[in-house]
């Protein structure tokens, strides 16, 4: 396969010149780079040549590869398919280290920068959403399987549409809050001289990221002892909200205090109010003593229907 | 044979005459002997081939195309590292699995709309929707393998959990009960875990090894939710 070969080695050398320094290139050491940063996959041994290397060649001589791979300036076009290729470029080690990153966040470490380090990926997000949804309805389900075997009175239903309105509530917060926060920041960057904002992948990588916690929590709110579904809330709830605070601290600290406070609190409310959504919607705490159906707040949009028949082949003996 | 009248396969060396003036007047001589047959098997093979698959019975058209799924469930049984599934692959196998479960799945028309099971559409739509992501998934992660290869084993590959809903279907003819429960429980997750052995045997090798658990997660997640799916079901 001559031409093969010769394609890939002319595609190797290609890169490498265009992973050339360039002197507006970001290196690790300024962390405020104000225009829109992706990279780029040297896939070499990928075998889909689909046309994507099209760029301009760099004209730059210094041609010195840094440790990690520099971000190039320009990509493949969006209707390729390798420019989604470059949003899924990573490892399983580096998914589970920027895992790792979002459960323990310190102050000092911004989750961007420290972590994700500029390659922001879309796997994350994607998936650690479609594991919470599913998480949430397949544990909403057993919470009701739970609560049916101390009260036979309460019909038992599969209830699927749950798994809907999980999936469509989780994507849309991971999706739309990172949107209207980065135009918001990108509407403030006039404000701010040094530090420019995150671009769009990242703020959605960072939400994706700080969704994590949540399944844990969930899985521990089968537990039905009402105050320590409370408290496994809190902790999920600070742990999260902390790492976003602590993610978007350096790019507010600059702006006005009133815009800043204003900003963050906003965004921790946001997720209270995810995390306080998914507990009353679908783990209705139905306390063993209640035969009535249980009153909650006023936000629920499926009430366990009260039927004196005993339910069938989940109950109990 | 006729004998050269020039030089042998040199015509143009004479040089006062044109060029190639006596090319038709070249023949073979005798001292390089030039013969054999040329057949073209594939000719009449065609022409066979054509007739044969025109002209058969309708019953052989059908058995050859279920002797290629049955074959197929036989590897996904007995799942070996083997080439079947992904060289010649279709999708009927996983159509008609993948009906037989959203039929067998489906709530009655009389239940109420917001509780019970999934409707016949919604099954469908997380198989195909789910297969159709973690193929992206896994292509986007750089695997190499093809698309439609993909989605045929993952199809396949529900084959174990299309037995297990046979099973759990049968066993709650018997009532309820907890031991009733325990015993579909332990047949989904042996199912379960088939298929994850089964689809990870065809799939994990197309990925590179330091992203192969990336791919294969997904595969669990759909998996399990088929699974839960099964076992959650309760008939009204």
């Amino acid at each position: 396969m001559a031409a093969a070969d010769e394609l890939t080695f002319h595609e190797f050398e290609e890169a490498t010149n265009l992973l050339a320094e360039t002197p507006d290139a970001a290196t690790t050491s300024r962390s405020d780079q104000p225009t829109s940063q992706g990279h780029v996959a040297v896939a070499v041994g990928s075998g889909d040549s689909y046309g994507a290397e099209d760029e301009v060649e760099e004209e730059s001589d210094k041609a010195a590869l840094l440790q990690e791979k520099q971000h190039q300036q320009q990509q493949p076009g969006f209707w390729t398919f390798s420019y989604y290729q470059s949003f899924f470029d990573v490892d399983t080690s580096q998914v589970l280290d920027r895992i790792k990153g979002s459960l323990l966040p310190r102050p000092g470490h911004n989750f961007v920068r420290h972590y994700l380090r500029n390659r922001p990926d879309l796997y994350g997000p994607f998936w650690i959403c479609a594991t919470l949804a599913f998480v949430l309805a397949v544990t909403g389900n057993l919470t009701l399987v739970l609560a049916q075997r101390r009260d036979p009175s309460i019909h038992y239903s599969p209830q699927f549409h749950k798994v809907t309105v999980a999936g469509i509530s989780i994507y849309c917060y991971a999706w739309l809050v990172p949107l209207a926060l980065w135009g918001f920041l990108r509407w403030r960057k006039g404000v701010r001289e040094r530090v420019g904002p995150y671009t769009f992948l990242e703020t959605v990588c960072v939400y994706g990221y700080s969704l994590f916690v949540f399944i844990p929590m969930v899985v521990l709110w089968l537990i039905p002892v009402p105050w320590l579904q409370w408290l496994f809330g809190a902790l999920a709830l600070g742990l999260s909200a902390a790492g976003l605070v602590f993610t978007l601290w350096p790019v507010v600290r600059e702006d006005t205090r009133l815009v800043a406070a204003a900003l963050l609190s906003t965004v921790v409310l946001l997720h209270a109010l995810l995390a306080m959504g998914c507990k009353l919607y679908f783990f209705q705490s139905l306390p063993p003593e209640h035969v009535a159906p249980p009153h909650q707040a006023a936000s629920l949009p499926t009430n366990i229907p009260l039927s004196p028949t005993l339910p069938r082949s989940m109950a109990p003996s | 044979m006729a004998e050269a009248e020039e030089s042998p396969g040199d015509p143009g060396t004479a040089s006062p005459r044109p060029l190639f003036a006596g090319l038709s007047d070249i023949s073979i001589s005798q001292d390089i002997p030039v013969e054999g047959e040329i057949t073209i098997p594939i000719r009449s093979r065609i022409r066979e081939f054509d007739s044969s698959t025109l002209n058969e019975s309708v019953h052989s058209t059908i058995m050859r195309d279920l002797k290629a799924v049955g074959k197929k469930f036989m590897h996904v049984l007995y799942p070996r590292k083997s080439n079947t599934l992904l060289r010649d692959w279709d999708l009927w196998g996983p159509l008609i699995l993948c009906v037989t479960l959203a039929l067998m799945l489906q709530r009655d028309s009389a239940d109420s709309e917001k509780d019970g099971g999934p409707q016949f559409a919604e099954v469908f739509v997380i198989v195909w929707f789910g297969a159709v992501t973690i193929t992206l998934n896994s292509k986007l992660l750089g695997g190499n393998i093809s698309f439609f290869q993909s989605l045929c084993v993952l199809g396949y590959c529900i084959l174990p959990l299309t037995v297990a809903m046979l099973i759990c279907r049968l066993v709650l003819l018997a009532g309820p009960g907890p031991i009733n429960f325990m015993v579909r429980l332990f047949v989904v997750i042996v199912m379960f875990a088939w298929s994850i052995v089964a689809s990870t045997a065809f799939l994990a090798d197309s990925q590179p090894p330091n992203r192969r658990a990336l791919a294969v997660y997904p595969v669990f997640l759909f998996y399990f939710v088929i699974s839960w799916m099964i076992l959650t079901f309760t008939p009204q």
